[in-house]
């Protein structure tokens, strides 16, 4: 299976339990989570993100519409724990996901729950510790922790479970940005290096332009969907959304506006400079002078 | 004010004492607190002084931290000795209008103070030495015997971890409203004490509302993290007892034994 999860024409509509009315969160989303890819969703507020990533775990089943992961169907619930350890979860508050005082006990809460043997959560604690980088502070007490170190905490929690799946929903969104930059360091090194498949739900446009594809939501409906440089070079309708555009593509989009004809893929700054430094050549060239 | 709050304080060490397992300091505990209210002579206080003295002193715990201890419950001994002292009938050895002491009253003051004290140094002694997690553990597995009369010895555990978890989080969070609420010119330090009361009122109410959404996303958080209560768990950390405990079983069966001689021999005073 190519596919850790598939999501199709999910539709999850919330019912208000007073006035009796619903209202429809995701609207016939259909996607799929290939293994080992590193998959950003975007949206604005009230755009069904954090929904879409409740039902990846089960904690979420559809209305009507299919989920599945690693093959379980999500609404079986006697499958509830093999998928739930299939897919590790980070939210955004990291106060209020860490369940024990000490940062090794709270790693090992799901290996725990799971009744692993006690030298094999040693194992897996340890070794989730090292991923994040947080080894030496295994004895430390969660809350003498920065944001940053908090959240890495959470995913090495995650992690411990063995998951195939890391869900992340706005890990950063509460942190400084030294701390935005921890976790997604780590994160991104967790996709390449140990060839994790990670869905990271984000606002920050910084953070989606790293990923290996794109997922636009709007109104619970998928907007656009694509590589970063398929996606982001559509400034306008991704303002219609709602939502920013990275600061070197806003560039090159204004510059081409002024028909300067730049290759609008660039996203970073380094392939900014790079294409105008280009296309400042290539024009110096076109005038004949030496 | 918040800085004063030491509930769960803990101080590592590697001494005798924070070596025995959290069961068997918790029934030591236990059987200590029974003797406090079992000794009728001051013998048997010397006895047990002594026995604390000896812990401390094995613990490494500076005796100071200890009697600091005390501290906030001060007003209350001293008021059971101010009670007991004057409102006790019995022989009459001073009077004055409708105050008069009695020998029984000096004797019961002085063993209410007694027993009060050697109370909260005990159960200091035990959290100083006992890591919070070690404690619930330690009461979770003395508890569990009681799951057949449907006690739930895991949730109540697990309920004490979260709560101690969350209590550095919660201060912080009081602060932070308590700053919030002065900033937009509420008083809390200031006025009788009925206004004092109410203007609690602006910062239980945000701190609540927060301490509910805490735990709805922390409920999520757990079943995210596969937990399923207490049934097929596994521990990181499994209690064993080891030689130190036998020891620790020993020291409290002699002194149990002392002290009930001690009653026997010398009676009551």
């Amino acid at each position: 299976m190519d596919n850790i999860a598939e999501v199709r024409n999910l539709v999850f509509e919330y019912k208000d339990e007073e006035t009796g009315a619903s209202a429809r969160v995701l609207d016939g989303v259909s996607l799929d989570v290939r293994r080992g890819e590193f998959l950003a969703v975007l949206g604005r507020n009230g755009s069904g993100k954090s929904t879409l990533a409740k039902h990846l775990n089960a904690i979420l089943t559809p209305t009507s519409g299919k989920v599945t992961v690693d093959g379980f169907d999500t609404s079986d619930d006697s499958k509830l724990f093999d998928i739930r350890r299939r897919v590790g979860m980070v939210f955004q508050n990291p106060d209020n996901q860490m369940v024990a005082t000490i940062v090794e006990e709270d790693v090992a809460f799901a290996p725990e729950n799971l009744g692993v043997p006690r030298e094999e959560i040693r194992r897996r604690v340890d070794e989730a510790l090292e991923i994040v980088g947080m080894s030496a502070f295994k004895r430390h007490a969660p809350h003498m922790l920065s944001g940053g170190q908090k959240q890495r905490v959470a995913i090495a929690g995650a992690l411990a479970m063995r998951p195939e799946l890391l869900v992340m929903d706005e890990p950063t969104a509460m942190l400084d940005p030294s701390g935005r930059a921890e976790v997604i360091e780590t994160v991104k090194k967790l996709n390449r290096e140990n060839g994790m498949s990670v869905v990271l739900i984000t606002h920050y446009m910084d953070e989606a332009v790293r990923a290996d594809r794109v997922i636009v939501l709007d109104r619970g409906r998928i907007a656009l969907e694509g590589t970063p440089k398929e996606v982001f070079p559509q400034v306008e309708k991704l303002t219609a959304l709602g939502l920013d555009v990275p600061q070197a593509a806003y560039l090159i989009y204004m510059l081409n506006k002024h028909g300067l004809g730049l290759d609008a893929s660039a996203l970073n700054d380094e392939e900014c400079a790079a294409e105008l430094l280009r296309a400042l050549e290539s024009r110096r060239k076109g005038a004949g002078e030496p | 004010m918040l800085k004063d709050i030491t509930l769960g304080q803990y101080f590592p060490g590697d001494s005798f004492i924070h070596r025995l397992d959290p069961r068997t300091k918790i029934l030591i505990i236990i059987a200590y607190v029974v003797m406090v209210f079992l000794i009728q002579n001051f013998i048997g206080y010397l006895a047990l002084a002594l026995f604390l003295a000896l812990c401390v002193a094995v613990s490494g715990i500076s005796p100071k931290y200890l009697i600091r201890g005390l501290k906030p419950i001060l007003v209350f001994i001293v008021f059971t000795g101010i009670f007991n002292l004057f409102l006790t009938p019995g022989e009459e050895i001073w009077r004055w209008g409708f105050l008069k002491i009695t020998v029984e009253g000096v004797r019961f003051a002085a063993f209410m103070v007694l027993r009060l004290i050697f109370l909260i140094l005990g159960t200091s002694l035990l959290t100083l030495t006992t890591s919070p997690i070690a404690l619930t553990d330690g009461m979770e597995r003395l508890l569990s015997p009681f799951k057949k009369v449907h006690l739930p010895s895991h949730e109540i555990a697990m309920m004490m971890t979260i709560a101690l978890r969350f209590i550095p989080t919660l201060l912080d969070e009081t602060d932070k409203i308590m700053k919030a609420q002065s900033a937009r010119g509420a008083s809390i330090d200031s006025g009788g004490i009925f206004s004092r009361a109410k203007a609690m009122v602006p910062i239980l109410i945000p701190l609540f509302i927060s301490a509910f959404r805490r735990a709805d996303e922390l409920a999520t958080a757990m079943e995210c993290r596969c937990y399923r209560g207490g049934e097929g768990r596994t521990r990181l950390y499994e209690l064993k007892f080891g030689a130190v405990d036998v020891l620790g079983w020993i020291y409290m069966a002699v002194l149990l034994a002392a002290v009930i001689a001690i009653n026997m021999i010398f009676g009551k005073f």
